[in-house]
């Protein structure tokens, strides 16, 4: 859509900037990087999912016609010995255990598809051939893969410096919650299955390497969501000096948390192009992105909650056993302990809750964030437990969701374990405007008729809070993480007016290039056309520290508007001195600086970066040139909120279920570009449906991934995602420079309970209480079946 | 020529392409790595998720699952061919207005199989459309937009109306 001015540009669905060249196929997708005289790489990876390595013989693969090079850990931990973790969590104690995790495995294998050997050749087809080529001994040992079964007594060792396989101990109190369930009217203890997930970006994970040995230089074409973390990471792992590596992530076919990590694919490439003395690249296929790429979520949940008979919650009690796979991946350790414990009360005012985990290690895929990390996992257990109180004590679920809600007159919110205090929320203003829009009292009563027609229908809330904007670096490394999680942004206006903006935070699909250029044209006066905006290269942007956590707009987006508005302030100066007037006299109306009460009497933007390019005629104190730059320290993170609401039908001869209609109304404060966050909010419900019917990672005993392709792990298709309809409310975040809160995750934060709740609501007839997630068909039927006995 | 390699011929986008290639070489390798059109892409390795989706002889093909050698003699067409005479085709403009993408991977795929599923039925219902783009996975937009993105390239089609000038900002 055109807007009228600039100005306007801030709130308005305008098409995004990036488009063009992702529609033509001109985007530059790092499988699209094309150097002269690369190599390709490519991994033998492990069959087992835990076995002793007896022999690796590279010989027959070495000696294959254009094979450049067959590399073994023995061959490589010179260059890199271990894989970092940049999040050794707080508040463990000493109970901490990090185990050491290996480029390539050092005589043991711990999950199906590590990687073992490294194989560099002329072409694709060759390297494939030569991996066939390598001959690897194993010998089997018992595999665990159940987060408590690995830390029973007798479970199969997986590390020898992590006994019990317990990779940490970690917990937040707050109020006393053995005393409130001691006292509770109502107790009910159940046990949650929050399922591993596999993130599934429709691009895998890609590098390509190019290392200088005149000038120890490295550029590292990567797809990754935060390149300055990537650069940072290689230097401190393999040695070479920071300030020589160019990390470019250019075009990133999506994330969701799996490409923040920095992974041993990656760091070999770069081992490879240095040993052989030429770029060599590595794209992963999607089984072996299956295995080699980060999974989520894998928590087993056991909840007490205890409750007035009215429904009110006074205690809350989790203890969730976590895992982290068979190593600990870049962020993994702070997902099930910070981002989940927290917000583990989420909207609701419980003043006694204790939140424990236990990591674990399993033989599976290295866990790490994956879209909510940790906030799902938590926003799951409190809409499950509001149902199931409501239940208990005969009560509609909406009623009691009120009744425990933070109110809007309780803000800023501290939580009882002291660790976050929510911004800003009216969270019963989301509930009214759902319940509004699915036309609640009758939409009960239609259940009625259906149910009396022997239907299974059932309607599912969800009410969320989420805690994102990561964040204020203060709490980051208070919370261990190794960084703060500050943002920068760069404004350089050229002097014929056009402007390029520089920014930390990182775009594979979120679209800043336009709602970043939005927020410029607004505080600027100029075209959004006429702004570009680069992320990405380390070479060209400041340090920043990407994308994820839902930190873009809130924290890259803050640190755009405080980088324009010192731009305004030095162009101020410059419009005052060139109108002749006070700087006083002047003021910021309709895309120019004017003379009060003369409006005619105006400098543009573009107007004062020519005079500082010129820089003969500037006032006192004012330096030459337009470009202003910003880093951003959040004062606290940001809270989006919200109501989802599903209407469900399960079909009683196959156990499927029907989305018939769903309703989500999410506030994030303000909104830079509509149809953007609808976007987001749309993507974001589909992974969290998904979780909730379809989507499972699945172990046998032996550690074998059985859903290993897209034949099996079963992701959305058009066909059976339904109609989505959104709304929104609009509470500012008052400490967030823009007013925003971000929206990333909410979608799937909020989604997968709302329809877990409606199909347990379709069955609640039958007496079904509680099942776990996917509810796959098969699944639903055999609960029903069982209730009819 | 190499022993083990075999001598096509294939049209792209109008253009004759004579090449050698081994009888292993995928379609979609072929597209990517010997003609350099990156716009293709490659998103499994089971036929499943559709990113890589080009026209073959007027019929949406999974050039995953097709070997280079098949498109000898055969006209192919790919995201590159799709804009014509400067102007965007309806396909592209509509999910370029609609925000029918997010990050762009899965997107040529999508626009590709669009093109045949308008070119049999430029008014198809959203049933009709969701159904027809099973081939096709995405995983940022939920699906909701593409179907947007594909009624709205419909209308144009219908209304024949002029495109986009491709170049053309974005208006604000």
């Amino acid at each position: 859509m055109a807007v009228a001015s600039p100005t306007r540009a801030f709130g308005a669905s305008i098409r995004r900037r990036e488009d063009p060249r992702l529609i033509t196929g001109r985007g530059k997708f790092t499988d699209d990087i094309h150097l002269a005289n690369a190599a390709t790489a490519m991994f033998v990876r492990s069959p087992h999912g835990h076995a002793r390595i007896v022999s690796i013989d590279t010989s027959a693969a070495a000696a294959h016609p254009g094979v450049l090079g067959v590399y073994t850990y023995q061959d490589v931990k010179g260059f890199i010995s271990g894989m970092p973790c940049a999040w050794p969590t707080t508040n463990t104690g000493d109970t901490l255990k990090l185990a050491t995790y290996p480029p390539l495995a050092d005589g043991k294998v711990r999950f199906f598809g590590e990687a073992v050997a490294l194989v560099v050749a002329v072409d694709p087809n060759t390297a494939a051939d030569a991996v066939d080529l390598v001959q690897v001994e194993y010998d089997p040992l018992p595999a665990v893969v159940n987060n408590e079964a690995a830390v029973a007594p007798g479970a199969p060792l997986i590390h020898d410096s992590a006994p019990g396989n317990q990779a940490f101990r970690w917990s937040l109190v707050g109020g006393d919650t053995n005393g409130a369930l001691a006292h509770a009217d109502v107790r009910i203890s159940q046990t949650l299955v929050n399922q591993r997930l596999i993130a599934t970006p429709l691009e895998t994970r890609c590098a390509v390497a190019d290392y200088n040995p005149a000038s120890g230089e490295v550029t590292v074409w990567v797809t990754s969501q935060n390149p300055h973390i990537h650069r940072l990471l290689i230097a401190l792992s393999t040695g070479i000096p920071e300030h020589k590596i160019r990390v470019i992530a250019g075009d990133v076919g999506g994330g969701f948390g799996a490409k923040l990590p920095y992974y041993a694919g990656e760091a070999l490439c770069i081992f490879a192009s240095k040993e052989l003395g030429v770029p060599v690249r590595w794209s992963e296929s999607r089984s072996e992105n299956y295995v080699a790429t980060a999974h989520g979520r894998d928590h087993i949940q056991h909840i007490e909650v205890g409750a007035t008979k009215e429904g009110k919650i006074t205690a809350l009690k989790v203890t969730a056993y976590a895992s982290l796979g068979a190593y600990p991946s870049t962020v993994a350790p702070g997902v099930p302990t910070w981002l989940f414990g927290c917000i583990i009360q989420g909207p609701y005012d419980i003043p006694n809750n204790e939140v424990h985990v236990i990591g674990v290690y399993t033989n599976t895929t290295p866990t790490d964030a994956y879209r909510g990390a940790g906030r799902p996992e938590a926003t799951y257990i409190l809409e499950r437990v509001i149902d199931l109180v409501a239940a208990k004590v005969g009560r509609d679920p909406v009623d009691v969701r009120r009744l425990n809600f933070v109110k809007k007159d309780q803000f800023p919110f501290k939580v009882a374990n002291g660790t976050l205090t929510y911004d800003s929320g009216d969270y019963e203003l989301a509930l009214d405007q759902a319940l509004h829009t699915v036309d609640y009292t009758h939409l009960r009563a239609w259940q009625e008729e259906q149910r009396a027609a022997g239907k299974l229908v059932g309607i599912g809330f969800s009410s969320y809070v989420e805690v994102c904007g990561l964040g204020p670096s203060s709490a980051a490394n208070a919370m261990g993480f190794a960084g703060g999680l500050y943002d920068s942004a760069t404004i350089r206006v050229h002097p014929t007016g056009k402007v390029t903006v520089f920014t930390g935070v990182h775009s594979h699909g979120q679209g800043h290039e336009t709602s970043f250029a939005q927020i410029v044209a607004r505080d600027l006066g100029v075209k959004v056309d006429d702004v570009d905006v680069i992320h990405g290269d380390t070479d060209k942007v400041q340090h920043g520290m990407g994308t994820y956590g839902s930190r873009s707009a809130p924290v890259g987006g803050g640190a755009l508007r405080l980088a324009g508005m010192k731009i305004r302030a030095k162009a101020q100066k410059i419009a005052a001195h060139l109108l002749e007037v006070a700087e006083e006299d002047i003021e910021w109306v309709d895309d120019a600086f004017r003379v009060k009460g003369s409006p005619d009497k105006s400098k543009t933007i573009p107007d004062c970066a020519f005079a500082a390019y010129m820089a003969g005629n500037l006032p006192a104190g004012v330096t030459p040139i337009l470009e202003e730059q910003h880093w951003y320290d959040p004062e606290n993170f940001v809270y989006p909120f919200g109501t989802h609401i599903c209407v469900v039908e399960v079909d009683r001869e196959t156990g499927e279920t029907h989305i018939k209609r769903y309703v989500a109304v999410d506030d994030c404060g303000e909104i830079i570009n509509p149809m953007l966050r609808d976007g987001q909010v749309h993507g974001g419900i589909a992974q969290g449906i998904a979780q909730a019917l379809w989507e499972e990672a699945v172990y046998d005993e032996n550690g074998q991934l059985l859903s290993g392709s897209l034949m099996d792990y079963a992701i959305p298709k058009a066909s059976v995602m339904p109609h989505l309809e959104l709304g929104h409310t609009v509470t500012p975040s008052p400490h967030n420079p823009l007013g925003v809160k971000g929206i990333g995750e909410a979608g799937t934060i909020a989604s997968t309970p709302a329809v877990v709740n409606a199909v347990m609501d379709a069955l609640s007839p039958l007496g079904i209480h509680h099942i776990d997630m996917p509810l796959r068909p098969a699944k639903v039927w055999a609960a029903i079946d069982a209730a009819s006995h | 020529m190499e022993e083990n390699h075999v001598g096509i011929t294939v049209e792209v986008n109008g253009r004759a392409h004579r090449s050698t290639v081994e009888p292993r070489t995928l379609l979609v390798d072929y597209l990517r790595d010997d003609l350099g059109l990156t716009g293709t892409h490659i998103g499994c390795d089971t036929g499943q998720c559709g990113a890589c989706t080009v026209i073959v002889d007027g019929q949406s093909v999974k050039s995953c699952m097709v070997l280079a050698v098949q498109a000898d003699g055969a006209h192919v067409r790919t995201v590159e061919g799709l804009a014509q005479d400067g102007r965007y085709h309806a396909v592209q403009q509509g999910f370029w207005e609609k925000h029918g993408l997010q990050c762009g991977f899965c997107t040529p795929g999508f626009m590709m199989q669009t093109v045949q599923i308008l070119e049999d039925n430029s008014d198809p219902s959203d049933e009709e459309i969701r159904d027809a783009l099973e081939g096709n996975l995405c995983r940022c937009t939920g699906y909701q937009n593409i179907v947007e993105a594909v009624k709205a390239a419909g209308a144009t089609i219908r209304s024949g109306a002029e495109t986009m000038v491709v170049g053309t900002g974005v208006g604000a």
